[in-house]
């Protein structure tokens, strides 16, 4: 392409991504557009198209991006060029969802016609002026009976700041008001403004691994041109590349013979490691480099550790393929090899947070066949020592001994909570039992309120999430971040199977929960762990202190009395099935103790499970 | 080598049990007479295709083969005595349902030369027939023993469950006084399992099955043995009590690991080392029959290994355990060597006993036989 036609390519492209709340009809309004531009047939089309992997689509989350090039033949005649990026939507993914708002100049804030703003589209609108896009409100499900369109636009021009005028009022589901969200994407989001001949910087803003390829990268082109066979470099880790493959997605991967300026598509480098490729980093050319890299690239910190141990010891070097492979997708896990007395050989591993960690888990046992003993989440603490060493401690067990100890430090998060008002009651309560100090509460309009308090993030990461939406019957939504570290009055809780320390289940916990908490895990464990040929113990201490105890019954019949006739390979399946159950649980000393038992710490009170 | 026993599936019923998972059918507007002489034919074939000197024993189960009319138990009693060298002094059982088997079914069978009844008691709670499924009373039960006696049957068995729905120990108990006082010969007590495709396992389901703890169930089989005990009910195997020289021939062949004849729907065979499954479905058995000679739906040659790790898994239900000299006979190899990573960690834990003669069950292993019988399995 001559340089003069890249330019006038540039101004008919348009870069978009979808914002929006959980439930408020992403996938649907992204299918919408696809249907309308007719990237895909009927045939080929499939509802929620961009949520591609099965899991995903189960959790109705998406959690990798996806970008895809359109064609829209616009109402003033011209063809312009989209690309419709694809956000993940949970508060794990913040960065990631960040780094594909650069990608983009324009977002469309979906809003629920009948549910209005909630904490986490605030979030994202935030994001998104952060990375100054013109953002388009549709008010979205507005056939829906309770739809409130006018209500909705207010408050989005009270609580966002956009114009009333300005949104788009939609229904995805049923195919209204798509065209004038795509004259608005023409009309308002501006085209990409970089210099098709400078130095290349191209932003990757998100990666995932190929066997038979290699990583390929997802790039957003902000300057300059990248064509195959050229050497390209990448800032952060400066590793050099040769491209070999570059195109877009229509959804289905499209071979370009350039990128340029405005292009999203794929490259192909044979990048052996997704880690070299990170998300937010920038990819410049080899030869002839930028001297800036783009801003905002961070690398991201996980902020929960779990253990993660294979059932059979037999699986631990697949347990470890199973990570690399994950890894090189997924460049926000961390994993470190760790050893358990009572689990064996496994790895700590690190997660933006407790979404991220089931989704790696499942991950690991759907796709890589891997039974695994996950123990309960951990976050960072910060341990100060009496001789003035600090240590910082992501896995209970490692905890020191209590008289070592001058004071812990545990990391707090700036919690919102955005809420109907006959819920703030229910909020705050959930909130102080959370061990949450009040910070502040603020009415949107006369029913809603924000509500925030600084919370311990090890609160946070258990089931805060799920408490809230079950005490305020799924009206709360809420956003967190990071504040920094506070003293608390931390405790490592022992767990004792047959008088013997299972530190795959200590916990930390604070000094004031510690009796119930004991009290609780106990009576999990009982309910978890199956009747032994021998009665169990099950003890939780702080030091040499028992407080809490409970019994597993010892076993007291187990024999097949039936007549099964003379079918003896029915016999011999049924003694095989139970072998291979005992299989999958782990033989911790001398107990059976099944994979769910690892999680049971994180039991809160009776009555709460 | 010679196949000694038979099995005959009857699998027809009047009513089916909640429990029950065998393969049955409601007895009304099915191809009796038809599937009778299919059957015939399988005898037939199979004693042609695997010939044997001699037979000692024959068990018509089901299903329920009293559910049959006179003739047509006959007509089956007939074909089996027809196509079977049966030995002098063999073991010829008929499963019988109570209240279904009258004065006149039970005389043509003792005509036929059946010796041995086994009759469907489950329980002597009226209550408890209900949730079960049954139609008898516990009356039928008394009345059919009766009957039974008088027309010459000296070799009794009475089946029983626990563990069922509800149950008490009291109930149990009191099934357990009914039993002896009925001076049968041999009791079978099994507890109860449910399996897919019952009405009980929708009702558990639904959470609407109550069914005793492990504890009480334990308790029941404790009691089970204490009180047969007494009546001089020896137990001989994990299920089963008999008075000394009662105790059933036909199923002794199983946990002997020795080698029978399947005939009907449904049934396995373990012929030359392999063990083979007819077809359940009717048409399906009945064509096959019809058109292969054979019914199977599955063959399979037991491997040496197999044969040995069965051979302890069903022998060590019998309460004399496996021998170490049968075993030498039939596998060429010592039991202990075999087995020297199992065998001792089980005398340890106190589940086995080993005399240096025989590996048994201890009592301890009685009740948490599979545990047991899992290691075995290599």
């Amino acid at each position: 392409m001559k340089p003069e036609d890249r330019i006038k390519r540039r101004e008919k492209i348009r870069n978009f991504s979808i914002i929006a709340h959980i439930d408020h009809g992403k996938s649907t309004l992204a299918d919408r557009i696809l249907e309308k531009t007719s990237a895909l047939t009927q045939r080929e089309m499939k509802d929620q198209i961009l949520d591609a992997m099965d899991l995903e689509r189960e959790r109705g989350i998406t959690i990798k991006l996806n970008a895809v090039q359109l064609k829209y033949k616009a109402e003033d005649g011209e063809e312009y060029i989209f690309h419709l990026i694809d956000t993940p939507g949970h508060v794990d993914f913040t960065y990631e969802v960040s780094r594909s708002l650069a990608a983009c100049e324009g977002a469309l804030l979906i809003v629920d016609a009948a549910q209005g703003i909630e904490a986490q589209t605030l979030a994202n609108v935030y994001l998104a002026l952060d990375n100054d896009l013109e953002i388009i409100p549709v008010i979205n499900k507005i056939d829906l009976p309770s739809a409130e369109p006018e209500r909705v636009k207010q408050e989005v021009e009270d609580v966002i700041g956009l114009p009333q005028e300005d949104c788009v009022l939609a229904s995805a589901k049923n195919g209204i008001g798509i065209e004038g969200i795509l004259e608005a994407v023409v009309d308002k989001v501006p085209p990409p403004s970089g210099d098709p001949s400078a130095p290349l910087k191209a932003m990757i803003f998100d990666s995932l691994y190929d066997p038979y390829r290699g990583v390929i990268v997802y790039i957003r082109i902000v300057e300059g041109t990248v064509k195959p066979g050229e050497k390209v470099r990448m800032m952060a880790t400066g590793k050099e590349f040769e491209v070999q493959e570059l195109g877009v997605f229509t959804p289905k991967p499209d071979i370009r013979e350039e990128l340029t300026v405005g292009d999203v598509g794929f490259m192909i480098a044979s990048i052996k490691n997704v880690g070299d490729t990170r998300v937010g980093d920038t990819v410049t050319s080899a030869k002839n480099p930028t001297t800036e890299p783009l801003p905002g690239y961070r690398k991201l910190n996980p902020m929960v550790f779990c253990g993660l141990y294979p059932v059979d010891t037999n699986d631990y070097n697949d347990l470890r393929e199973a990570l690399e492979k994950l890894e090189l997708n997924d460049a926000s896990l961390q994993y470190e090899a760790e050893t358990s007395q009572a689990l064996g050989f496994g790895f700590r591993c690190g997660f933006l947070g407790l979404l991220h960690m089931e989704i790696i888990q499942e991950r690991i046992e759907r796709e890589f066949n891997i039974d695994l003993i996950t123990t309960a989440p951990s976050v960072i603490y910060s341990v100060h020592l009496t001789d003035g060493d600090i240590l910082t401690i992501d896995n209970p067990s490692k905890m020191p001994d209590q008289q070592k100890i001058e004071h812990v430090e545990e990391p707090y998060v700036k919690a919102q909570v955005m809420v109907p008002n006959d819920f703030v009651g229910a909020v705050m309560e959930l909130c102080q039992k959370k061990r949450g100090d009040y910070i502040d509460m603020q009415y949107m309009d006369e029913n809603r309120v924000t509500i925030t308090y600084e919370i311990p993030l090890s609160e946070i990461v258990f089931d805060f999430f799920d408490t809230l939406k079950s005490t305020t019957k799924g009206y709360a939504s809420f956003d967190y971040e990071l504040i920094g570290y506070k003293e608390s009055r931390l405790v490592k809780m022992d767990i004792l199977l047959n008088a013997e320390q299972i530190d795959a289940l200590s916990v930390i916990v604070h000094r004031d929960s510690a009796f119930q908490r004991g009290k609780a895990i106990v009576e999990k464990l009982k309910e978890l762990i199956p009747r032994q040929q021998f009665e169990v113990p099950v003890q939780a201490s702080i030091g040499q202190k028992i407080i809490a105890r409970s019994t597993i019954k010892a076993m007291r019949k187990n024999v097949l009395a039936k007549c099964y006739g003379g079918d003896i390979s029915r016999k011999r399946k049924l003694l095989e099935k139970q072998k291979e159950g005992k299989k999958r649980m782990k033989s911790v000393g001398s107990v059976e103790v099944p994979q769910e038992a690892f999680m049971s710490v994180l039991s809160m009170d009776e009555g709460n499970n | 080598m010679n196949t000694r026993a038979v099995y005959i599936h009857v699998p027809f019923c009047e009513q089916i049990c909640h429990y029950c998972d065998f393969n049955k059918f409601y007895i009304k507007n099915q191809p009796i007479e038809e599937y009778l002489d299919l059957c015939e034919k399988e005898m037939a074939n199979t004693i042609e295709r695997f010939p044997t000197s001699e037979v000692t024993s024959i068990y018509v189960g089901g299903g329920t083969p009293t559910s049959l009319s006179t003739e047509h138990l006959s007509k089956l009693l007939r074909a089996i005595r027809t196509h079977f060298p049966i030995r002098d002094d063999y073991e010829w059982t008929v499963e019988v349902n109570p209240g279904s088997a009258d004065n006149k079914k039970l005389e043509m069978m003792k005509e036929m030369g059946v010796n041995r009844l086994s009759i469907g008691v489950q329980t002597f709670d009226q209550e408890l027939l209900k949730t079960i499924g049954r139609d008898h009373n516990p009356e039928d039960v008394s009345n059919t023993i009766k009957l039974a006696r008088n027309n010459g049957f000296s070799n009794i068995s009475l089946d029983l469950m626990f563990g069922l729905p509800n149950q008490t120990m009291d109930q149990f108990r009191e099934t357990l006084e009914r039993t002896m006082d009925m001076q049968i010969e041999h009791v079978s007590a099994y507890s109860l399992k449910i399996e897919a495709k019952t009405v009980f396992y929708q009702l558990m389901k639904k959470g609407k099955l109550s069914l005793p703890s492990e504890d009480l169930e334990a308790d029941m089989y404790h009691v089970l043995r204490e009180q047969l005990e007494k009546a001089n009910l020896q137990q001989y195997e994990i299920s089963n009590f008999a008075k000394r020289g009662f105790e059933s021939k036909h199923n002794l062949t199983y946990w002997n690991n020795e080698s029978y004849f399947g005939i009907g729907a449904g049934s396995h065979s373990y012929i030359n080392g392999v063990r083979r499954a007819n077809y359940g479905p009717l048409p399906k058995y009945m064509k096959a029959v019809q058109s292969l000679g054979f019914p199977y739906i599955e063959e399979h040659e037991v491997t040496f290994k197999e044969k040995m790790e069965e051979e302890m898994f069903m022998g060590l239900r019998k309460i004399s355990g496996v021998s170490f000299k049968t075993f030498r006979e039939k596998y060429g190899m010592e039991i202990e060597d075999t087995f020297k990573n199992i065998i001792p960690p089980l005398t340890e834990k106190g589940l086995l006993i080993n005399d240096g003669t025989s590996i048994r069950l201890s009592n301890k292993g009685l009740f948490l036989g599979n545990e047991v019988f899992e290691k075995f399995l290599m």
